[in-house]
């Protein structure tokens, strides 16, 4: 049951996660955490935390990590990543097989024009989901977050952020 | 040529850190100039409809890239070898992260690192938003209020944008009739 669950999930994400990495957390965040409470927020931000420091799309390591914790093995793991990669497998390759005609289709470029901003609305309601109390303890929170967002405005590298902050938290708490 | 697709995404999968766009140089290097399996225009070409796909743009790459070299099983191995370094790397830090949960340092550094990733993800927030028309901006920060207050799914938000783009294809194309 567990594993039906998970894989309807994962396809869920695969099939409507449009707008990139940051977008689809939004989607994450409902299966997993609000949905079927697998993970607590706190966990989520450290997979986004632990997925930007290794290879690989946010949505993928997300699928591998959830299908671990929540199963115990690894068959769980590879059930959520196949089940996240199933979508753009196939509809991918229908586009391919389409594409002189989708080029121009006026549907398509509608639709990714009316996607755009909804999109970009996800990202930050992405940013507010994670933004709570397990996630800002207290002021060294803030203050950690303030210091990160005006180095990554200035276009830091988000594995060095990444890394001071975590040596930030093993000093500070 | 299998074993050259599986080989190039395997690359691409194990050495891009970060979103898809950071991947995107990586990929045309392998896939345009050393492979000379596309030529660049026809790349980007393909490659605008991999962004506006649903999916990861790396997978939908690796789809598209593979299908069109070999077929179906172009694609799947693309897909298997661009998947599987990523896969491997999460199931170890899954395996690692489930039996230090109480370390105390392992607890304390990722105290700091929560808030640094909302960061992350606030700044290209506001990065993003910026170059869009007002109407845009507001639609968007109208997108963002209703899914943090209300706690809809996301899907339904996709789906209505769907329509909505189709009722705009409609009217534009009932327009110039």
């Amino acid at each position: 049951m567990i594993y039906l669950q998970l894989f309807l999930s994962f396809l869920k994400i695969g099939f409507f996660g449009f707008g990139g990495g940051y977008a689809m957390l939004t989607l994450i965040e409902s299966e997993t955490v609000s949905g079927h409470g697998w993970l607590t927020a706190a966990q989520l931000t450290d997979i986004v935390a632990v997925s930007q420091m290794t290879p690989g799309p946010i949505a993928i390591n997300c699928a591998t990590y959830v299908g671990y914790t929540v199963t115990g093995n690894v068959w769980g793991s590879a059930l959520a990543t196949f089940a996240v990669c199933l979508p753009a497998l196939t509809l991918m390759m229908l586009i391919v097989a389409f594409y002189t005609r989708l080029r121009n289709n006026p549907y398509v470029k509608n639709i990714v024009r009316w996607l755009r901003p909804l999109t970009v609305g996800m990202i930050g309601a992405a940013a507010l989901m994670l933004l709570g109390p397990e996630t800002f303890i207290d002021w060294k929170s803030i203050a950690i977050f303030a210091v990160v967002a005006v180095a990554t405005w200035f276009k830091a590298d988000s594995i060095i952020m990444i890394l001071l902050a975590a040596a930030a938290g093993i000093i500070l708490y | 040529m299998l074993w050259q697709l599986f080989w190039t995404f395997f690359k691409i999968g194990a050495f891009t850190f970060g979103s898809g766009y950071a991947m995107l140089p990586m990929i045309e290097k392998e896939v345009v100039d050393r492979r000379r399996w596309f030529e660049k225009e026809a790349f980007y070409d393909q490659l605008s409809l991999a962004q506006s796909a649903p999916g990861p743009v790396a997978l939908n790459t690796a789809v598209f890239v593979g299908f069109r070299q070999r077929g179906p099983l172009g694609a799947v191995i693309a897909v298997l070898g661009a998947v599987l370094p990523s896969f491997a790397i999460l199931l170890a830090v899954a395996v690692f992260l489930n039996d230090f949960r109480g370390n105390s340092y392992v607890e304390a550094a990722f105290k700091g690192i929560r808030p640094a990733v909302v960061a992350l993800i606030a700044v290209p927030f506001i990065r993003m938003l910026k170059p869009l028309p007002w109407p845009m901006i507001l639609l968007a920060i109208a997108a963002m209020l209703l899914l943090w207050l209300t706690g809809i799914s996301p899907i339904w938000l996709i789906v209505a944008g769907i329509a909505a783009g189709v009722i705009h294809a409609l009217i534009q194309t009932r327009g110039r009739q």
